[in-house]
């Protein structure tokens, strides 16, 4: 990132590109679109612009774990690292479908059916299909607009038990009111392995939650949280159960925390910025500062004189 | 112009700094604008005569020095750097004297700093400057933040006496960033910043110092419960939109 001090100096085109990139990649959830345009005008350089997004957008998209509609309303596919095939290729295994994606306008340009070689045995897909249902079961009853994704990140080819194998289930949840000055989203991602060898299933939780409000000011949340659990294995819909019970519960008891959080926030953390009131618990007696020779008698009628 | 504004109220504002220096190297031509509409997190450098430490603002800097308001000497020295009249450096002093206290009483530690200039119509302008590190490394006395950042800015503009009253004119901002971090909760981060100004015209029988601390401890109360209660207030409602606690999606279950 370009700090000089001497701003006389023209930037490159490189310098540019980065600075681009940088504002790019640290827009809040949903406002990417926006921040482009403001970066488009600061920037005045459109080839160091479209270089920067044909490299921001991507990783932003990804990160961020955004969803999009497939063309002809054949459904919708989430863009993650783990649904990506090739460039600008995502799966979506709910239905079979590879997305085309064009990250910069953030819409998907065309829609193919999956290839086998793309999609998980048969044994796998069995494992992966129950405990899609039963996440899309919980994440129905959690998220008023929630989607989610199960994907095989490790193993898809197996034919049969004999050895590991890794699913990763994407939720996420995301709200834009521009009108109302608010945006936000959650989103989580659970690793869950499938440990033949030891029969259990190593499940490890990463929830991350953004929130900005920007009516006449500028104020965002930023949280994470990490997590570890284990459970048993056993046949695909018995396994799907509990580890979307799992789930549930990390994911119930992290909202609780968050919500602690907040609780605590008037009168413990808030107040080790700066107190509601005074530590004398009135206001601060200015009427007694009239005279020069004041400080000390503040001083004295505090008690803290030096 | 309204652009670079635009991205300052996007970003993070705990990146407000990096955001800030972006900007002026792509528009060095506006940097004089930018410093003046986009506040950056308060600078601190220590008093060689008094060994007690000050804040850095556009206000107090000449050149690529700054003036103490404890010693009135600028760091680094600078043979003829702007001072105020020796009336007003008077007003000086015991603003400084007294808002250590004030602020001693609300942020149990911290920095302050208070600057005094005379404008071009009679009157003169006060800067009134907060830090507080609230970290529990720090000046966090009740040891809950991981790092916890306050600035406070607020410039008055005081008109000329007229029939014994003044006109007041206060802009302030407050810029903070606070950060817990726990094994069962995650790291927990809100970071904010907002701008408000307030008029008033007031009898100085009190003195100015009095009016000005006064509307000082009003904004700044106003700006604290704003934050607490609309701004992050809005930020807990969102994380409640996007995943409801389980009261709320238990009582809706029977409508599906």
């Amino acid at each position: 990132m370009a700090e000089e001090e001497a701003p006389e100096v023209e930037l490159s085109g490189k310098q540019k590109k980065e600075i681009a990139k940088w504002f790019l990649l640290n827009s809040p959830c949903g406002e990417i679109q926006y921040v482009a345009k403001d970066v488009r005008s600061v920037l005045n350089d459109d080839g160091a612009y479209d270089e920067a997004a044909s490299e921001a957008f991507p990783t932003y998209n990804k990160a961020q774990m955004i969803c999009l509609d497939l063309p002809r309303r054949m459904g919708e596919v989430l863009i993650t690292s783990f649904g990506e095939l090739e460039e600008n290729r995502f799966l979506d295994p709910r239905t079979a479908q590879v997305g085309i994606v064009d990250h910069v306008k953030q819409v998907c340009t065309d829609v193919r059916p999956a290839t086998d070689e793309e999609l998980p045995s048969p044994y796998i897909e069995e494992f992966r299909c129950a405990l899609d249902a039963e996440v899309l079961k919980y994440v129905g009853e959690a998220y008023p607009k929630g989607v989610c994704s199960v994907y095989c990140t490790k193993g898809k080819d197996l034919e049969g038990p004999g050895s590991d194998f890794e699913l990763a289930v994407v939720i996420q949840a995301a709200r834009n009111s521009p009108q109302n000055f608010c945006t936000g989203s959650w989103r989580s991602v659970w690793n869950i392995e499938f440990n033949d060898d030891m029969q259990v299933l190593e499940i490890r939780g990463q929830m991350q939650v953004g929130a900005h409000y920007f009516e006449e000011g500028n104020v965002q949340l930023d949280a994470k949280h990490e997590c570890k659990d284990s459970t048993i294995l056993q046949s695909p819909e018995d396994s799907a159960i509990s580890i979307a019970s799992i789930i549930r519960h990390h994911e119930t008891e992290y909202l609780g925390s968050l919500e602690a959080s907040y609780t605590n926030l008037p009168d413990n953390t808030f107040k080790d910025l700066r107190r509601k009131l005074p530590v004398t618990r009135t206001l601060f007696p200015w009427h007694n500062t009239l005279q020069f020779s004041l400080t000390r008698d503040i001083s004295k009628e505090l008690g803290i004189e030096k | 112009m309204e652009a670079a504004l635009g991205l300052m109220r996007r970003m993070p504002p705990k990146h407000s700094e990096t955001a800030l220096s972006a900007l002026l190297s792509l528009l060095p031509h506006r940097s004089s604008d930018l410093l003046s509409q986009v506040d950056q997190p308060l600078q601190v450098l220590c008093d060689i005569d008094s060994g007690k430490e000050f804040i850095l603002c556009e206000y107090n800097r000449d050149a690529d020095s700054y003036r103490s308001p404890w010693s009135s000497k600028y760091h680094p020295p600078l043979e003829d750097g702007t001072q105020p009249s020796s009336e007003l450096r008077k007003l000086e002093i015991e603003a400084n004297d007294i808002f250590a206290i004030y602020r001693d009483q609300y942020y149990e530690g911290g920095i302050s700093s208070v600057y005094m200039w005379e404008d071009d119509n009679e009157g003169f302008v006060a800067c009134f400057l907060i830090k507080k590190d609230g970290s529990k490394t720090a000046h966090g006395r009740r040891g809950y933040l991981e790092e916890g950042a306050w600035d406070a800015i607020h410039v008055i503009e005081v008109g000329p006496e007229e029939d014994g009253t003044a006109h007041y004119c206060l802009t302030s901002t407050v810029m903070l960033s606070l950060t817990t971090d726990d094994e069962s909760s995650g790291t927990f981060s809100l970071s904010g910043s907002i701008r408000r100004q307030m008029n008033m015209d007031l009898s100085i029988a009190e003195g100015h110092l009095c009016n000005m601390g006064r509307m000082i401890e009003e904004m700044e109360g106003k700006l604290r419960n704003s934050l607490d209660q609309v701004y992050f207030g809005k930020t807990k409602e969102m994380v409640c939109t996007l995943r409801p606690p389980a009261e709320i999606t238990q009582m809706r279950m029977p409508e599906s």
